[in-house]
């Protein structure tokens, strides 16, 4: 295992560092001590990697993640895994907001819970949260799936496109054109999948979908008393 | 018309309306049809205060000029050495402005990078991401990192020449894009994660900040990931200068590209594109003054669009305090968009060469602002890019040429003293004398 303490050594050599790994690289676990809220820890990384960020970070921790696996053993800062392609993000503590911003793929889980606009402009991201989710969560979400083990606030889904939205508790309200959908056999299917690789405590069953209603893909004036 | 009534009283000429126009009455008939509100490219069309208000000077006694051809005016510019370990060296101080794949086509772009590339010069990616032939065509090639974030990807990150956060654009100040379903292609849509023929609207701020010291973080962050090579920018409209441009470089930016209304947009709604934001020669002196209280004039440097046409408009800029210019419009214009050839089929849209403006549709009659197949095999890369390479020649040449005629051996060292302007707007925008004075409106301890 490789040992980086952040303060002592800073970010830019943290990150060099770690840019420094490639597809084949035998340095495969790192832990970085002292992370004391630092902004922009770990992000570009590109090799498969694992990274135990032993603190709470600030913002854009993993930021355009590929690969690698950022394991945050604290809370995390506004914008974490932000345009992520793929690779794994795991949040000990609770996430600020915009967490997963733009994401494109993989996988990230918050054990505790996420602030507002979870998943905004999602593009193909799976997020799992074990706690409730804020605000404006996934709004104008693309696709990827966004799966809330706790409740939802305010409008949830607006605007979204193809995301997939799976809520266990209540939703406090839905974003414009955002709706309930039925739970299909391959809907149970992919949650039991992503619970279990995800270790949250949830069953399948308990979930309720919401996604797209599609009546604002094309602009039609008689709904512009929905925007 | 009979000139009499029946009574044999004279009938008046019938006025018009000034305030309800014949192009206000269409307007107000098209609304009423539909429903909707205008959408179209381009920047504003009204008649605002511009550089062609402004006049040099030149020499004579007092100052003593250049041998054209002979003597040596440098026209080249580096770009973002504040912070950056790879800046950007350009021959020439005009640059090629952020356009979209999907708002142009392939080809289009493809020309775009071949044109500026000939001439020592850089191209910008738009909202859609960087394609294959952009980034190969083009020796610099600027990406641009959009609220949208569409095609936003580190690999094509990481092969950028610079990054150019975009906050605003001048035709839309607040505004976010809009592609509607026409354009939104198999290849288009892919690269922007949506389904097929939909309308795409691009969100108006980014999703992961807000605010001046949120910036600071992203632009963190970016450098980070991209490893302090290569150099920021921080694109804004032409709003609120001074502190927009106080804010950007308290952020961080190693370059300001500062957008004024005449700066053209793929599409959004008529009413904003003419009622919000300032005229480009209104934007440039506050943007200049909050680089020099902060003393980071030339060191940031500011590349200024919207409206920029040729040589002089140029020369007018960069007297003004930019370090270089942004073209987007007139680059289009070059490679061969409104060109009157196809005036036929711009009848037939109900428009005419050099006022079609609805992109959005992309329905070009030229083949750049679309993604139809058979439209855009009327558009040649090749030439199209000679055509490009040699209206920024053009451009250059008549720069030198003003900047000789004022004794300057470089085009940055033009400066305000060397214009006067010919109306009392342009000289308060200015801060130049109105011309036979030596005055202009606000003009320090003159009272008024």
């Amino acid at each position: 295992m490789q040992s980086f303490d952040l303060e002592a050594q800073g970010l830019r050599a943290l990150n060099t560092a770690l840019h420094a790994q490639s597809d084949n690289t035998n340095q495969t676990v790192w832990e970085v001590q002292n992370p004391k809220g630092s902004h922009a820890i770990a992000v570009g990384l590109d090799a498969p990697i694992e990274v135990n960020v032993k603190g709470s970070t600030g913002y854009y921790c993993g930021g355009m993640n590929k690969q690698a696996t950022i394991h945050v053993h604290g809370s995390a800062g506004p914008g974490t895994g932000e345009n992520m392609m793929s690779g794994k993000i795991i949040i000990e503590g609770d996430a600020s907001q915009y967490l997963g911003a733009t994401a494109h793929g993989g996988l990230i889980v918050v054990k505790g819970n996420a602030s507002s606009r979870c998943g905004i402009s999602m593009k193909g991201v799976n997020i799992v949260v074990q706690g409730s989710i804020g605000h404006m969560s996934a709004f104008m979400g693309q696709s990827g799936n966004l799966v809330v083990c706790g409740d939802a606030g305010d409008a949830l889904g607006d605007s979204c496109y193809e995301a997939r939205f799976f809520v266990r508790g209540s939703v406090k309200s839905l974003g414009a054109d955002c709706e309930k959908k039925e739970m299909r056999p391959e809907h149970i299917e992919f949650l039991k999948d992503i619970i279990a690789e995800s270790g949250v405590d949830a069953k399948p069953e308990e979930f309720t979908r919401y996604g797209s209603a599609r009546t604002l893909y094309n602009f039609d004036v008689d709904n512009a008393g929905a925007y | 018309m009979n000139s009499h009534d029946d009574k044999g009283i004279p009938h008046t000429t019938p006025r018009q309306s000034a305030t309800f126009s014949a192009d206000v009455n269409s307007d107000i008939r098209r609304a009423a049809a539909t429903g909707i509100y205008d959408i179209r490219g381009g920047g504003a069309k009204r008649k605002v205060p511009s550089f062609d208000d402004l006049l040099f000077m030149g020499a004579s006694i007092s100052r003593y000029p250049l041998e054209g051809y002979r003597e040596k005016c440098d026209t080249s510019v580096t770009i973002g050495g504040l912070h950056a370990s790879n800046p950007i060296h350009l021959d020439i101080p005009i640059t090629i402005a952020g356009m979209s794949f999907g708002a142009l086509s392939g080809p289009a772009k493809e020309a775009l990078g071949r044109g500026a590339s000939m001439a020592g010069t850089s191209t910008t990616t738009g909202d859609g991401g960087m394609t294959p032939e952009e980034r190969g065509h083009s020796d610099k090639l600027v990406y641009q990192y959009l609220p949208s974030r569409y095609g936003m990807n580190p690999d094509d990150l990481r092969k950028a020449d610079a990054i150019e956060i975009v906050v605003g654009q001048g035709a839309k100040p607040g505004g976010g894009g809009m592609l509607l379903g026409q354009k939104i292609s198999d290849r288009v849509a892919g690269m922007r994660n949506l389904p097929k023929g939909i309308d795409q609207r691009s969100a108006c701020r980014h999703p992961d900040w807000t605010g001046p010291d949120d910036l600071e973080i992203k632009i963190l962050e970016l450098r980070e990931i991209t490893g302090w090579k290569v150099p920021i920018y921080v694109k804004v409209a032409g709003a609120r200068p001074y502190y927009d441009v106080t804010l950007a470089i308290k952020a961080g930016a190693d370059a300001i590209v500062l957008d004024g209304m005449q700066g053209g947009t793929a599409a959004t709604q008529d009413v904003f594109i003419e009622h919000v934001g300032q005229p480009t020669l209104a934007i440039i002196r506050p943007a200049v003054q909050a680089l020099q209280d902060l003393g980071m004039h030339r060191k940031v440097q500011l590349i200024l669009s919207g409206g920029i046409r040729s040589g002089a408009d140029v020369a007018k800029a960069m007297a003004l305090g930019a370090d270089a210019v942004a073209i987007g419009t007139a680059a289009l214009i070059a490679l061969g968009d409104n060109d009157p050839k196809y005036e036929a089929e711009y009848n037939a849209l109900g428009t005419t060469s050099g006022a079609y403006d609805d992109w959005h549709e992309g329905r070009d009659p030229a083949g750049i602002t679309t993604q139809d197949p058979e439209l855009m095999k009327r558009f040649d890369p090749i030439e199209g890019g000679r055509r490009l390479k040699n209206y920024l020649k053009v451009m250059t040449l008549e720069a030198q040429t003003i900047a000789r005629a004022c004794g300057k051996n470089h085009l940055h060292n033009l400066e305000p003293e060397d214009l006067v302007a010919l109306t009392m707007e342009a000289a308060a925008m200015a801060k130049v004398p109105l011309c036979g004075t030596d005055w202009y409106p606000g003009k320090p301890g003159t009272g008024y």
